[in-house]
């Protein structure tokens, strides 16, 4: 064995020599995943002069919040900002309902058809949004819903987003003792009421994993906004972000940064509420393989 | 697409119910009563899976049959013009070309880089929780914004350059140059992407028994080979299933190119997703771009079905 050739002083050497190899290994490769970020919340505390200063300062002698009140006087961006937020929410809030409710019936309620309709249901995670959005665009036309939130509050609540969280749901129901219900049910309880009181309890990791899931969709949604919404006071934060250009078409850099790193909030605000059980989710989930 | 099916314990006939000998006489049995709250329960997800996929699916289908004509309004029926078209395009095989380098660029980076960074951070040191932080932050600023820093670091007097000639390196325009857009488009969006693959690949590898390691490096076996022979295995479920996931997000990137390039410079850029929007809104031809959509569908399809062979052929499964 390797243990009486070498002496325990130099594998503790050794052993310290390649921490600290692994330290060094991961800062150098951290460099691209954070100073992005710390650039565009430094950048924006920036006078647009100092922006493009050679050579690059990460930070300012002289920082100002001018860029964030422009932000809100150029575009209503705090309408925009509201518009973002409220659809997010309602996304999610109406993806739990649906999601948890299927999850659960394709999971744990025996009826006739229930392999082939989960199937079919299926199909909606296999299909890209950009397949179905010209027809989309053409009935949210005829039904009048274009250049409102409309579109993008049911596509995104019931379509893709929604399955995905349908089948994470259904994972984690499935993994679920049967005893409890069993109980519930002598008790009594009917279907709902079992769903309700019994297995959503339960379910708080899924939710979470799904809850994250969801709000990251809704707050990304980019090319849907695009394609149905033309007033400025109904966009979203993403489109937002990319109208930030004065009268001569040049960029306005630092609000432009502002108004990004403004949009960075409620997402840190989601995880952090729901990190903790967000892993154990997608343990359940059978995401994890 | 992600589908680990777990077959559904069914519950023996009648063994988990009370034997209500006279509620079977009446017609709400427990049994119906299941039955129609099944179908109560999915009705909402179904309803939104048909109404807005399969349904638009269908329209997209007979909308690949017609041209729009711009005068009326109207679709006019031309059969199969819109799928001889895709032999003729002269810009479709540069299209075909920056989507398969786009989406096999990201997919590679991605599995390997997440792969990497999970077996480094799957060890008990300070700092650890620091750096898995570090490593999925990018996940949280909104791809979007994420692009627009980018995009500032990457331009021609922006920072990445500006690093770049203090140490004495005069850096292209990497946005501007053929040859440089795919890889700064390519290289943004993993770095923004890879964290979630980590932590997928972080949660399988803690599941992976530590005994099977001990035993290995007793008989002698080096890191390298306990990690080529005994973990990756064990976690190629996750692997694959990560590899879907990326591969089908990578096709359907859409706000990273318009943000970055506008597919630019030329075509160098232009994957198939923003080809179908510039095709679709920016010159109306709702007939063609349907059927670069439908195109687009069958690519998606067809690497879930491939996959999912595959999977049969080298996934591991412990039990």
């Amino acid at each position: 064995m390797k243990t009486d050739l070498v002496s325990h002083g130099q594998r503790r050497a050794g052993h310290v020599l390649r921490r600290v190899i692994l330290i060094v290994a991961l800062s150098v490769l951290a460099i691209p995943f954070v100073v992005p970020t710390v650039w565009m919340i430094a950048s924006s505390l920036k006078p647009l002069n100092e922006i493009f200063q050679s050579p690059p300062t990460i930070f300012t002698d002289s920082p100002t919040l001018a860029a964030y009140a422009e932000a809100f006087t150029f575009q209503p961006f705090a309408r925009q900002y509201f518009n973002s937020v409220y659809i997010a929410v309602v996304v999610t809030l109406v993806t739990m309902l649906v999601a948890s409710l299927a999850g659960y019936a394709f999971a744990r309620i025996p009826f006739r058809g229930r392999n082939v309709l989960f199937f079919v249901v299926l199909i909606g995670l296999l299909v890209p949004s950009e397949v179905t959005i010209v027809p989309l665009f053409q009935m949210f036309t005829q039904a009048g819903l274009v250049n409102t939130h409309w579109p993008l509050i049911l596509v995104t609540a019931l379509a893709a987003p929604c399955v995905l969280a349908t089948f994470v749901m259904r994972q984690f129901f499935i993994a679920l003792p049967g005893e409890l219900e069993e109980a519930a049910r002598l008790d009594g309880l009917g279907r709902v009421g079992i769903w309700w009181r019994i297995s959503m309890p339960l379910a708080k990791p899924a939710l979470s994993a799904v809850a994250i899931l969801t709000f990251l969709a809704s707050w990304n949604l980019y090319l849907e906004p695009t394609v149905y919404l033309t007033s400025p006071e109904l966009f979203t934060l993403p489109q937002a972000l990319t109208r930030y250009a004065d009268a001569y078409g040049g960029e306005m850099w630092n609000t432009q940064l502002a108004a990004a790193t403004m949009t960075v909030v409620p997402m840190l605000i989601v995880f952090i509420i729901a990190q903790k059980q967000f892993v154990e989710g997608l343990a359940h989930s059978g995401l994890k393989g | 697409m992600t589908v680990t099916i777990v077959e559904t314990r069914e519950a023996p006939a009648g063994a988990s119910r009370p034997p209500a000998a006279p509620s079977r006489r009446r017609f709400w049995s427990a049994s119906r009563r299941d039955q129609l709250a099944g179908y109560l329960f999915i009705t909402p997800q179904l309803i939104g899976v048909v109404l807005f996929v399969l349904v638009p699916v269908g329209l997209a289908v007979w909308y690949s049959l017609n041209d729009w004509n711009i005068f009326s309004g109207r679709l006019e029926f031309v059969g199969g013009d819109n799928y001889a078209d895709l032999l003729t395009d002269p810009q479709l095989p540069s299209v075909l070309l920056a989507t398969v380098v786009f989406s096999g660029g990201i997919v590679v980076l991605n599995i390997a880089l997440g792969l990497g960074l999970a077996v480094m951070l799957n060890r008990r040191f300070r700092g650890v929780t620091f750096f898995r932080t570090l490593f999925f932050s990018p996940v949280v600023v909104s791809v979007v914004a994420w692009t627009l820093v980018w995009g500032f670091l990457l331009q021609d007097n922006g920072g990445i350059n500006g690093a770049l000639s203090v140490i004495g390196i005069d850096g292209p325009n990497w946005l501007q140059s053929g040859d440089t857009a795919m890889i700064a488009v390519i290289v943004s969006q993993v770095v923004r992407s890879v964290g979630i693959n980590m932590v997928l690949f972080l949660s399988a590898l803690q599941g992976v028994p530590s005994e099977l390691h001990e035993a290995a490096r007793i008989d002698g076996a080096g890191s390298a080979t306990i990690f080529f022979r005994i973990t990756l295995p064990l976690i190629s479920p996750t692997v694959l299933l990560t590899a879907i996931i990326t591969i089908v997000g990578a096709l359907q990137a859409f706000a990273q190119i318009a943000v970055l390039t506008g597919g630019g410079p030329g075509l160098s850029t232009t994957v198939l997703v923003y080809y179908v929007f510039q095709q679709a809104f920016e010159f109306n031809n709702i007939g063609y771009g349907s059927t670069l959509a439908l195109m687009l569908l069958t690519f998606v399809m067809l690497l879930t079905l491939l996959q999912w062979q595959l999977r049969k052929k080298w996934v591991f499964y412990e039990d």
